[in-house]
């Protein structure tokens, strides 16, 4: 993307999102247009089946680069970027050595579940909900603390070194950010709120490191960074493309959409759709225990304000299905095309596609279900599935609203979507029928970098207060419902009886 | 026999001399299995590769058959992939401009709008995707009406019905009307469709710079216009995101 020539002479703010796949580093002008992006991919490593790792020097080495082609396109300096603000990949977790600045692992990325046995382990007699008390989450595989636990386990004389305080554990915000203000020559080891919520180390309500989870899962207070709100100045870039400027704010990719999505008010909530599809809810500033299979999560917080809470759900296969019609079903050949196919019916013929390839996520949590299309007549074409495919998105997303209400006993106004399934017409359509709600698509698609942005700079007074933001916010398309109650209910109940049949296929979980 | 072209013939039998089975040729093995001086074949290839039909291996310099001929057999370019390559330029070109953004491709007698953003102010809006404008009289429709054949024989063919007083009606208005499209590379609507209503579109060409839709702002007069003309910097921003969205499609630079 290049500059128009529309945009003002700045300043800007920059922000920098280290995501799961690539690091990428987009401009913002005071309007909160883009103003220019620059983006490199990193490599995935499996070493073994469910391994999932990163390189974390090659990430810095990214960060670094797409920052100075960012830089570079916009036509800019360092004097022109107010601040600079962080997004990341959540829960990936690494350590490093404070002396040299070299990591003693790999970062163990939050999809690797090497750590399942670890986390049945540390469930003891309660089971998974043993932490979910102090830290809205169950034990599961994606947070940090147990993979940081693998490491000490696992990593010859790393826990030595870590006791001897010669080790620093962080997520990729404090990874980039301690080597952004300096790295070994003073580089700052801080984490936000945020992704401190997502280690199932600190405690919701003081928000600071929980002693007694640190005990049990046998981590060394030494090697964990400060935790710090969202949006305040950590330190200043040492030296590179934006040396001088001030870092001043960290969230984790969905709290970041959650924020440029301009959702500050309790009760509006964001859904990213992508691979996958996260759902966050704005709760105020107290945290909801979810007792209907969500998380509960920090939502941001800035500067000394009080924190603001979130609950989450997210599905794990929505986007990602349309790529399976795609590449295992060949039934389409563009993700596009799924629109063009089920459009051409009127209807889904009856069948009903539950995609639950790895189990069913929340609100259901339970391993043993299987993906099934339930309801197949010979009537059925390429269409209706199709069509089912995009239900299927939309009937989760349903399920996942449906427990906010019954946690928060906030009922959803409208839903704020973005991601790249928001150019599917039809998809959103069938959404606002489904949540008989509207469904609004904002003007910027980048909304996590935008969140960063909009956070960093809040910070620096570059934008002076959360109304500001929001006058920033653009509709850019909005759909509203148009199927009537009775078909709603009806469908509705024909999904939940698919969703039945997908339980309990695999008989022996080992 | 009726007369045909030599050249044609001789590059159909290349094709179909590369096309036996997967293999690779070098020049004089094409040249001497169809008989012709190595010289002629050369200049054939060249031409072929050129348009993408052959393509030769840098290491070995032996000719293959080119990925443009897969992409001959499935050229249609699906609605929903255009809307989704405009989505950001489309968005960027609302905020820009300040008015309401639409993408129109032809279907039978007028333009489906198949993608629509809103005015980036806070008013409530509609969305408008799925319906049809007329082709004659609108900004997109103009466009279309100028770059893809078959558009201009719907639009010359229709009634073209007067909707203000300022609509374009007669064929030879109208053809002009379409030579200025072409010669400019922009169309407008200045009242002609909606009485108080202006638009700009401009054309979105695929790889093969065939036209494949046209996109467009629309808003009041009195905003669009600057003393009875099209502001030049809305023009200049439509025309900018037109060859945004064709750059990402695949067109070369124009």
């Amino acid at each position: 993307m290049t500059t128009t020539g529309t945009h003002g002479q700045g300043p800007f703010i920059a922000a920098i999102d280290q995501g799961t796949t690539s690091s990428r580093c987009i401009v913002f002008d005071r309007d909160g247009r883009i103003v220019s992006v620059d983006q490199k991919e990193h490599e995935q490593i499996f070493p073994k089946p469910g391994w999932v790792e990163h390189d974390a020097t090659e990430i810095w080495t990214n960060v670094q680069q797409v920052v100075a082609g960012a830089v570079e396109k916009a036509g800019i300096t360092a004097a022109d970027v107010k601040a600079i603000g962080i997004t990341n990949q959540r829960e990936t977790t690494l350590m490093w050595d404070k002396n040299t600045g070299e990591p003693v692992h790999n970062a163990i990325v939050w999809q690797d579940t090497r750590t399942d046995a670890l986390c049945k382990e540390l469930g003891r007699n309660v089971g998974q909900d043993r932490f979910r008390r102090e830290t809205g989450l169950p034990l599961a595989s994606y947070f940090s603390g147990p993979k940081v636990r693998w490491l000490l386990d696992n990593v010859e004389g790393l826990r030595e070194r870590a006791e001897a305080g010669d080790i620093l554990f962080g997520t990729m915000d404090s990874w980039v950010i301690w080597n952004l203000t300096g790295g070994v020559d003073g580089g700052r080891h801080v984490t936000d709120v945020t992704n401190a919520s997502r280690t199932m180390l600190m405690n919701l309500r003081s928000l600071e490191w929980d002693e007694r989870i640190l005990a049990s899962m046998e981590i060394p207070a030494a090697v964990l960074p400060e935790i710090r709100s969202s949006a305040e100045v950590y330190g200043h870039a040492k030296d590179g493309a934006l040396a001088g400027v001030p870092v001043a704010s960290a969230l984790g990719d969905q709290q970041a959409a959650l924020f440029g999505q301009t959702c500050f008010e309790q009760g509006e909530a964001k859904s990213t759709y992508g691979t996958g599809t996260f759902m966050l809810m704005n709760t105020g500033d107290e945290p909801v225990q979810s007792y209907n299979g969500l998380l509960t999560t920090v939502g941001y917080r800035i500067g000394d304000q009080k924190p603001v809470y979130a609950l989450e759900g997210s599905i794990a296969v929505t986007g990602s299905l349309v790529q399976w019609m795609r590449d295992q079903m060949g039934l389409i050949k563009s993700a596009a095309e799924i629109e063009t196919l089920a459009s051409s019916v009127e209807d889904n013929g009856g069948a009903y596609f539950v995609p639950a390839f790895s189990g069913l996520f929340a609100p259901y949590w339970r391993s043993d279900a299987r993906g099934v299309i339930a309801g197949l007549t010979r009537y059925v074409t390429k269409a209706h599935i199709a069509r089912a495919v995009l239900e299927a998105t939309a009937w989760q997303t349903r399920e996942i609203t449906d427990a906010m209400t019954k946690d928060s006993g906030v009922e959803l106004t409208a839903l704020k979507v973005d991601g790249g399934m928001t150019s599917n017409n039809l998809l959103m359509q069938t959404l606002s029928d489904f949540l008989d709600a509207p469904v609004v698509r904002p003007m910027v698609a980048e909304t996590t970098c935008l969140g960063a942005a909009y956070a960093a700079g809040l910070a620096v007074g570059f934008w002076p207060d959360t109304d500001a933001l929001r006058a920033n916010w653009r509709r850019a398309a909005e759909w509203t419902p148009r199927m009537d109650a009775d078909t709603r209910d009806r469908e509705y109940k024909s999904w939940l009886k698919a969703v039945e049949r997908t339980m309990g296929w695999i008989e022996d979980e080992e | 026999m009726a007369r045909t072209i030599q050249s044609l013939e001789r590059a159909a039998a290349m094709l179909r001399l590369l096309a036996g089975g997967e293999r690779r040729l070098g020049l004089s093995d094409v040249a001497s299995a169809l008989g012709l001086a190595k010289g002629t074949a050369h200049g054939i290839l060249r031409t072929l590769q050129q348009e993408g039909f052959v393509e030769q291996d840098p290491a070995s310099g032996r000719y293959q058959l080119g990925a443009e001929l897969l992409r001959l057999g499935n050229s249609y370019l699906d609605v929903h992939e255009l809307r989704a390559r405009a989505l950001v330029w489309a968005d960027d070109l609302a905020r820009s401009s300040g008015e309401s953004v639409y993408l129109g491709v032809l279907h039978q007698q007028g333009v489906l709008i198949i993608h629509h953003v809103f005015r980036p102010d806070d008013s409530r809006q509609v969305l408008e995707v799925g319906a049809m404008q007329p082709l004659h009289s609108t900004a997109l429709g103009k466009v279309l009406s100028a770059y893809d054949p078959v558009a201009h024989s719907e639009a010359t063919e229709s009634d073209r019905e007067a909707f203000t007083p300022h609509t374009v009606t007669g064929l030879a208005d109208f053809e002009s009307v379409l030579d200025l499209t072409r010669a400019r590379g922009w169309a407008s609507d200045v009242e002609e469709t909606w009485a108080g209503v202006a638009s700009v579109a401009a054309p979105i060409h695929d790889r093969r710079r065939m036209p494949v839709g046209a996109v467009g702002i629309t808003g009041a007069v009195e905003r669009v216009c600057e003393g009875g003309e099209l502001g030049a910097q809305l023009v200049a921003a439509v025309r900018d995101c037109a060859r945004a969205v064709s750059r990402d499609l695949g067109a070369g630079r124009f």
